[in-house]
């Protein structure tokens, strides 16, 4: 018999979750924060969406091909990073700074480290980090204007408006107050995190923690309950906690060590929130600690079966 | 007691749990290997031209690790020849023509077992190694010396591996095997106490094996989860004793004898009848088989003339396995590849699923390391392969990796983390002989 057979080692069974079904999961997972972004603040949100995704993906087809490197767009890696860049913005940024902005996550965060997987920073947040540095109050959540459901212009958001009208309970779940495309809508926030949990694409350890930690916080420090829940459902703080500090490439693996990350992340943005002069600290949170991401990794490393403590 | 459960969810594909095993006609010829065993190759005791018979010896144990090999056929040894065996490496193998007639060795008689010398010597003779897959010589195993020493055996019959289900029939169609080699290991090895582990999926071998052991206390029928790999040792002692054997250390050491039950049974079978091992069953499935089954097969048949039997296309056929999708070792050539004395079945796998998917990089998930059965930190053990950063790859203990494929399983970048590990087991190994070599140098 002169059949040539395939030879390989030893698995040669394979898990249907691939990277790309992954990609997806957290792409439909951010469907309706997207959804109701679009339906708060009007069709022009749409175009956010449409010019980040597209250069964040644009940006990784020519680096590919510049840098010779295979392919990547196909894992869907790029549409995640340019829709999460676009839902952090507010809905009347000028397009060619959202632009700027994606190529910035995509060419510089991830390319130049090595590409899915290998960067040591969340591309978008540190996208949108480099477009407060670099286009300063047009993005900082100050003054979001809407032509959706909330018709409001330059209305502050709950965060900075803390002190003179507190924004309801109702408004913080729907999503009905200024704030980023994908930030403000607690409920479309809270259905995606359940898609991701049930599709076990994240575990349940660092949303809760993160989420938890700044509500006790904010708490002790303000002594108020309200003012605690306003802050822990505004200014960012559950799209990051569930869609960027989830993020696998730069956040520990293990249960400890998200749960290290999510307090450190947790503090950071509060003492941020309280002490610092920025409004929100969300996203300065999460990269400081993307920054401690090895280290946590390495001390809450399993010990091997039977191996010494 | 809390099972581990870490691990995989693999597809079971247990097409065959209910058939019984059918006997293949007598092959043509049969190809053996001297080494189907860990431990030293057995030497040829027969030359060309030799008349043997079904049961006769044809090589024997060269060494303390090694096991003798017997005839499943009756006829003519043709010649011995050089054969590429599926790792790569050439192996001495013994060509033997089938006669037909299927004539029992004269000489085969029940062996005289009265205490543990004897019955140790009786397993040496039998020829049987790991048939779970391993091949370990079984007698180097359960020569313990100090029979005090075994505080439990844990009979492995967990059989995760997807499509194989010779264990399974072992247990049903054999089950009289088994209840004999457990009073054997009880008077002979003084086990006190005897540890069934079974996984969930098959119910009507926990039925079978409890209503054998239902008036022995001894015996404990322990159902396991069906996440793979319930059957990796240090594994199924966890799950049915709640013992963790140390890294680096045997199954002996926290008082263990894990054997497998298709194992045992032959054992039984050789200590009543003297007919050593000479034919397994062997579960035939996978993707490019229509009509899957179990078959009663001889040590040293050609897959090429299994396939010609049962009517496998080989044109439909793109991979084929000793063993299961998970473990299995992939066949280079059909016509220099018998049964092997380990083979519990064999995978056909089509064109279309033979091809594994293409690797794309890391996306530090974790998902290899939280399914590790063997807890290990599987992609820092990738980074540090690519350093070739010997010392962490010893620090991170890739020596105690079972090469279950779990990690390479549930990798959604399709990473070949199985034989990351192995190639890291090498480098740790290099390293220590280096330091080795050092020492006597400083001496």
């Amino acid at each position: 018999m002169d059949k040539k057979l395939h030879i390989s080692v030893s698995p040669h069974f394979h898990a249907k979750v691939t990277t790309q079904s992954i990609m997806l999961d957290v792409i439909l997972a951010l469907l309706p924060t997207t959804i109701a972004g679009v339906l708060i603040f009007g069709v022009r949100s749409l175009a956010v969406i449409a010019v980040s995704v597209g250069f964040s993906v644009l940006s990784e087809f020519v680096f590919n091909k510049l840098a010779k490197k295979p392919m990547t767009i196909q894992d869907l890696s790029a549409v995640v990073t340019g829709l999460l860049l676009a839902l952090t913005l507010p809905v009347n940024i000028a397009l060619w700074e959202v632009a700027i902005g994606a190529i910035f996550a995509i060419v510089v965060v991830k390319g130049f480290f090595g590409g899915i997987g290998q960067n040591f920073a969340n591309p978008a947040i540190t996208g949108r980090v480099f477009m407060l540095v670099a286009f300063g109050d047009v993005v900082s959540a100050k003054s979001f204007v809407g032509k959706g459901i909330v018709d409001t212009t330059a209305s502050a958001t709950p965060l900075a408006n803390m002190a003179t009208a507190p924004t309801s309970m109702i408004d913080l779940l729907l999503g009905t107050h200024a704030g980023a495309i994908g930030e403000v809508c607690t409920v479309a926030l809270l259905l995606g995190f359940v898609y991701l949990l049930i599709k076990k694409v994240i575990t349940f350890h660092t949303p809760v923690v993160f989420i938890a930690v700044v509500f006790l916080l904010t708490l002790l420090i303000t002594k108020d309950v309200n003012t605690a829940l306003a802050y822990s459902m505004s200014g960012g703080l559950f799209i990051g906690a569930i869609f960027m500090a989830t993020d696998y490439a730069t956040t520990p693996t293990r249960p400890w060590g998200k749960v290290i990350f999510a307090v450190g992340c947790a503090v950071i943005t509060v003492l941020i929130r309280m002490y610092g002069n920025l409004p929100e600290g969300v996203s300065y949170a999460i990269l400081l600690m993307n920054i401690l991401t090895p280290y946590i990794d390495k001390w809450t490393e399993d010990k091997p079966f039977g191996g010494e403590a | 007691m809390r099972f581990s459960k870490r691990g995989a969810h693999v597809p079971h594909h247990k097409n065959t749990a209910d058939m019984t095993p059918i006997r293949m006609d007598v092959p043509s010829q049969l190809l053996i290997p001297v080494s189907m065993h860990i431990g030293r190759p057995a030497t040829p005791v027969v030359k060309p031209g030799d008349h043997v018979d079904v049961g006769t010896l044809i090589c024997e144990s060269s060494g303390p690790v090694s096991s003798p090999i017997y005839s499943a056929v009756s006829g003519t040894v043709k010649k011995l020849d050089n054969i590429r065996v599926s790792n790569g490496s050439f192996c001495q193998a013994v060509l033997i023509e089938s006669d037909g007639q299927q004539t029992v060795d004269a000489n085969i008689k029940p062996p005289v077992v009265t205490d543990y010398a004897s019955f140790i010597e009786a397993v040496k003779n039998s020829g049987i190694v790991g048939l779970g897959g391993a091949g370990f010589p079984t007698a180097v195993k359960l020569d313990v010396k100090d029979t005090s020493r075994i505080q439990e055996l844990v009979i492995n019959a967990a059989e995760c591996e997807p499509y194989i289900t010779s264990d399974t029939r072992t247990m049903i169609d054999d089950a009289q095997d088994v209840v004999d080699a457990v009073k054997l290991f009880e008077q002979y090895l003084n086990v006190k106490k005897v540890l069934i582990g079974i996984e969930a999926n098959k119910p009507e071998a926990i039925k079978k094996m409890q209503e054998c052991f239902k008036d022995d206390s001894a015996v404990t029928v322990v159902t396991l989860p069906s996440v793979y790999p319930q059957g990796a040792e240090k594994v199924i002692i966890k799950n049915t004793t709640g013992k963790v054997v140390p890294a680096g250390k045997l199954p002996i050491d926290v008082g263990c004898v894990v054997c497998n039950v298709t194992t045992m049974a032959s054992i039984a079978r050789y200590i009543k009848t003297g007919m050593p091992l000479v034919e397994k069953y062997v579960t035939i499935d996978g993707s490019a088989i229509k009509k899957p089954g179990n078959y009663i097969i001889p040590v040293g048949m050609l897959i090429s003339e299994i396939m010609e039997r049962l009517e496998i296309n080989p044109d439909e056929v793109g991979k084929v396995l000793y063993g299961g999708p998970m473990m299995g070792i992939s066949v280079p050539e059909l016509d220099s590849a018998p049964v092997l004395k380990n083979t519990n079945a064999i995978t056909f796998m089509s064109e279309k699923d033979a091809v594994s998917p293409e690797a794309t990089q890391c996306i530090h998930c974790g998902r290899c390391a939280e399914n590790c059965p063997m807890h290990l930190t599987t992609f820092a053990i990738a980074r540090a392969y690519a350093k070739n950063d010997a010392e962490e790859l010893r620090r991170l203990r890739v020596d105690i990796c079972c090469e279950c494929g779990t990690c390479s399983f549930v990798c959604p970048a399709n990473r070949p983390l199985v034989e990351v590990n192995k190639l890291s087991k090498g480098v740790v190994r290099d390293l220590i002989a280096k330091e080795k070599a050092k020492e006597a140098e400083k001496k």
